[in-house]
């Protein structure tokens, strides 16, 4: 058992480092492709040579980025079965099929269009190479749908069926896997996110070249660009915010508990703004959940159910099985006991099934099948020793939660502020500590995009499916040892990787910001 | 369904052919450090690195597709082989940044360095994806239990030698696949440098001693792969289902899917006839079109006798029940058929990759083009 937990978790440490790794480069790649391919489009409008320069700028960075987005991408693709094997039969019917449409769909397109991006300027047509440029940035995005419809799809499994004669998910309809709600609001909002983290480090570094004053046109330019492209994004990564947590309220209610800190809600529930959780508070004890906090009143039954007075359940009321209505009454639901009882009997009845299949008894065969359906909802529960287990991490989620939120606030008036000095006060752009602000502004964006990736995985643990296998059923049979040996390969890899990466950009903002760029 | 799963396996098999073509790219890296001059070096590596990316593609691509189709060959050998993979992996990943990084200043280690990490991933690419693919041919050791999943502390549904693949990369003949796999990418990367490359007359005279050297060394190895194959025994699938070991399988493959034999005689002809021809006549510098499709065919036929006729594509040598068919380790129906439609958009995709390697490889690539460019 102890060993079983160690390979736990240290798949999951190899993976999540993968993933965060990984989702320091694809926001950039997904951001910078709209803009560079923005800019070209605005050259091939009117032929100004200036807007060349400047789409070529811009375009070595997203070179540059692109390749690291896709070195960490393959990892993760093999994790999925190298680490989690268990995982990859269970529902490798309904998973694997997002992954191999975003390989025919999108990485085709990336990578065959993005030779011509940087390879055929002088090789095809101006609107052959801007094509291959949107063509590029379609190919990005179409990826992160895919990947994201896959993920939405761990999160909220929907659009399948338990088939235990193979004792795995089968997919019975596409559209359910591809359109759902989750799926839906997930791409949007990592997506536009991305469109804010790119426009960020434009601008920032669109700073550092005023800084340098040899480029002012090209950075005023730059920042037109992405300060609209930011803004939209900002805004519209804040609505699809409000839909996820819609989303998660009804479909992951102990994430969401997690991400208040609630563990006892009421309706009217209000919403924590900051605070500081009690590190000694456990689920079912008395203890108060803060230290300190600022309470919105209402906050949160209007964030996750737009009604003032709804209820909002914390985690002992889930545990507990418990809800109450706009009156005040209990109302009873399943408990977590109840499920993990109820997921026991499925897997008991699964057992049944296969012992009723090899004596080729169908009677037996069909009345387990019965009592398979009837608790399957709950099947991953039966892997847990305790209701507790099923409680995600409450302060990582809970703390980036808050990061993410703040971040987002600050960056929505970043834009508004950046787009106002461009236009109507560009004597500002000699003020240098409005520059440093811009150029720290890059840490701030990263932040909270890390910060929204682990409100998403961290706050949805032990669950690799959402109620149907935790972490621990999915892993494979490999020894501690050997996952701990690649996980610090991948340390080594990733570090040698990140300093690299960010010593040629560093070295390739400092190079250009000392020659005149329209002039070169 | 049967018809699915057996246009899945065909289609998996295309990928894989495929594959082993652009491994041209890795063979070609493993000759980086046999260039005469700095210059050379840099004609070499930006042609290659016009054409990395669609190699990376379709390994990505290839295990996408493998997992859609044959989750249950996925979750087996990726976690069995552990070592094996996570290798392949690694050198993959030093492969796809070092292209874009190895001339940027500020690179930290060094061009050298990053040079190394290319000719590690020609060289122990190669050869490890040739060892993951011998265990189709020659099985490896492991066994299955789904019924695993309802036992709560242990629910684990396949478990490898303990291992983990080592014992797949120390097995003579999947090493033999996996060199006979290095030997053919450096002769095609070879072929590709001679037909993308205009640096004079004594490159194209090294290149084609490269061909001769690496081609007559890689037909010794196929020519010993094969006869190996063809007396080894493999695994087959009874009318009852149960799996057994069967003498001389993959020949018995060839001759009952006469189709798929004279597809790979037509391959190794087509293969041979670049070699020769490339050899043997001074100037000539297609030889890359030959051989390539040559490749291919070769490599789809085999791959394609590996699942067919009752053949258990990953058959487990300690416990043969729990060998892999493509009918057992396979997506539902319903899935493989919406895959199908998916599908049918690949004829696109080769579409636009060959009408944009056409419009970019119009013209070899000189030193002028290499000096003024900004990549590689």
């Amino acid at each position: 058992m102890n060993d079983l937990m160690s390979v736990v978790d240290w798949s999951r440490a190899q993976f999540a480092l993968t993933a965060i790794v990984h989702w320091l480069f694809v926001p950039l790649t997904i951001g910078l492709s709209l803009i560079v391919a923005l800019m070209e489009t605005i050259w091939y409008r009117t032929r100004d040579e200036k807007w060349l320069r400047i789409t070529k700028l811009w375009m070595k960075f997203f070179g540059i980025n692109f390749a690291c987005g896709v070195a960490t991408g393959i990892i993760l693709e093999f994790e999925f079965g190298t680490n989690w094997s268990n995982y990859s039969w269970f529902v490798g019917d309904i998973f694997g099929a997002p992954l191999a449409i975003e390989g025919i769909f999108a990485f085709f397109l990336e990578s065959t269009f993005i030779a011509v991006m940087f390879f055929g300027w002088k090789k095809v047509s101006r609107g052959f190479h801007l094509a291959s440029t949107w063509l590029t940035a379609l190919g990005v995005v179409l990826s992160a749908l895919w990947i994201l419809v896959a993920n939405a799809w761990m999160q909220y499994p929907a659009g399948m069926k338990f088939d235990p004669a193979q004792m795995r998910n089968v997919m019975d309809s596409f559209s359910d896997v591809a359109l759902s709600s989750m799926a839906i609001n997930k791409f949007f909002h990592t997506v536009l996110s991305g469109w804010v983290l790119g426009a960020v480090f434009v601008i920032g570094v669109s700073c550092y070249l005023l800084l340098k004053k040899k480029n002012r046109e090209v950075a005023v330019c730059s920042v037109r660009v992405a300060g609209w492209v930011g803004l939209a994004g900002i805004l519209l990564t804040m609505w699809t915010g409000d839909g996820s947590a819609v989303e998660v309220s009804r479909v992951q209610p102990m994430k969401l508990a997690a991400m208040e800190g609630l563990y006892r809600g009421e309706c009217g529930q209000g919403l924590v703004g900051f605070g500081i959780l009690n590190p000694d508070k456990k689920p079912g004890d008395d203890r108060n959940a803060m230290i300190w906090d600022i309470e919105i009143p209402y906050g949160l039954s209007i964030l996750a159910k737009h009604d003032p007075e709804a209820f909002v359940p914390g985690i002992d009321d889930l545990i507990d099985g418990v809800e109450l209505t706009a009156g005040g009454d209990t109302i009873h639901t399943v408990s977590y006991a109840e499920r993990i009882e109820a997921g026991r009997r499925a897997q008991a009845a699964l057992a049944d099934y296969e012992t009723a299949r090899k004596a080729g008894d169908k009677a037996a065969m069909e009345d387990a099948s019965r009592r398979i359906d009837a608790d399957y909802r709950y099947f991953g529960y039966g892997y847990l020793d305790s209701p507790q287990e099923a409680v995600p991490p409450v302060a990582l989620t809970f703390y980036a939660f808050r990061i993410m939120v703040i971040a987002g606030g600050y960056l929505l008036l970043f834009m508004v502020l950046a787009l106002f000095i461009v236009y109507k006060k560009q004597n500002w752009l000699e003020k240098k500590f409005i520059l440093l602000g811009g150029l720290a502004t890059i840490a701030v964006v990263w932040i909270c995009s890390e910060a929204g990736w682990i409100v998403a995985e961290v706050g949805r643990q032990p669950w690799v499916i959402q109620d149907l296998m935790p972490a621990r059923a999915a892993v494979s049979a490999i020894n501690s040892g050997s996952v701990q040996f690649t996980f610090w390969i991948f340390v080594a890899v990733f570090t040698m990787l990140l300093a690299a990466e960010i010593s040629i950009m560093v070295h390739e903002i400092k190079k250009e910001s000392g020659n005149n760029i329209l002039n070169k | 369904m049967e018809t699915l799963q057996i246009y899945w396996w065909a289609l998996i098999a295309l990928l894989g052919a495929l594959l082993v073509f652009l491994l041209f790219v890795q063979g070609g890296q493993t000759m980086l450090f046999q260039a005469r001059d700095t210059m050379t070096r840099d004609l070499m590596i930006t042609t290659l690195g016009r054409k990395w990316e669609l190699t990376f593609t379709t390994l990505v691509v290839f295990g996408g597709a493998f997992f859609a189709s044959f989750p249950l060959y996925y979750s087996t050998c990726f976690g069995g082989a552990y070592w094996l993979w996570m290798l392949i992996l690694l050198s993959f990943v030093l492969q796809a940044f070092s292209y874009e990084f190895r001339r940027k200043k500020g690179n930290i280690m060094g061009q050298r360095v990053y040079d190394g990490f290319l000719f590690f991933n020609g060289a122990i690419g190669c050869i490890m994806l040739g060892v993951a693919v011998g265990m189709l041919f020659f099985g490896a050791d492991f066994s299955i239990d789904m019924s695993n999943l309802t036992r709560g502390n242990s629910p684990v549904i396949s478990v490898w030698a303990d291992t983990h693949g080592l014992e797949a990369m120390i097995s003579w003949r999947n090493l033999l696949l996996g060199f006979m796999v290095l030997m053919l990418a450096r002769t095609l990367g070879a072929l590709y440098f001679m037909n993308s490359i205009d640096d004079g007359n004594a490159f194209q005279t090294r290149m084609r001693r490269s061909v001769i050297v690496n081609g007559s060394v890689f037909v010794v190895l196929f020519l010993t792969f094969v006869t190996v194959l063809l007396t080894a025994t493999g695994y087959g699938i009874t009318q009852d289902g149960s799996v057994v070991a069967v003498s001389s399988k993959f020949a018995e493959n060839l001759m009952e899917l006469w189709w798929l034999g004279a597809l790979t005689g037509l391959g190794v002809v087509m293969v041979l006839w670049g070699l020769v021809k490339t050899a043997l006549k001074p100037g000539y510098r297609r030889g890359i079109w030959w051989s390539g499709i040559g490749t291919v065919l070769t490599v789809f036929a085999m791959l394609c006798s590996a699942g067919y006729n009752s053949t258990a594509y990953l058959a487990s040598v300690t416990d043969p029940a729990s060998s892999l068919t493509i009918a057992n380790s396979s997506s539902s129906e319903f899935t493989l058929t919406i895959m199908t439609w998916v599908s049918a958009f690949i004829p696109v995709v080769v579409l636009y990759i060959g009408y944009v390697w056409y419009k970019m490889n119009a013209h070899p690539v000189t030193p002028d083009e290499v000096m003024s460019d900004s990549g590689h």
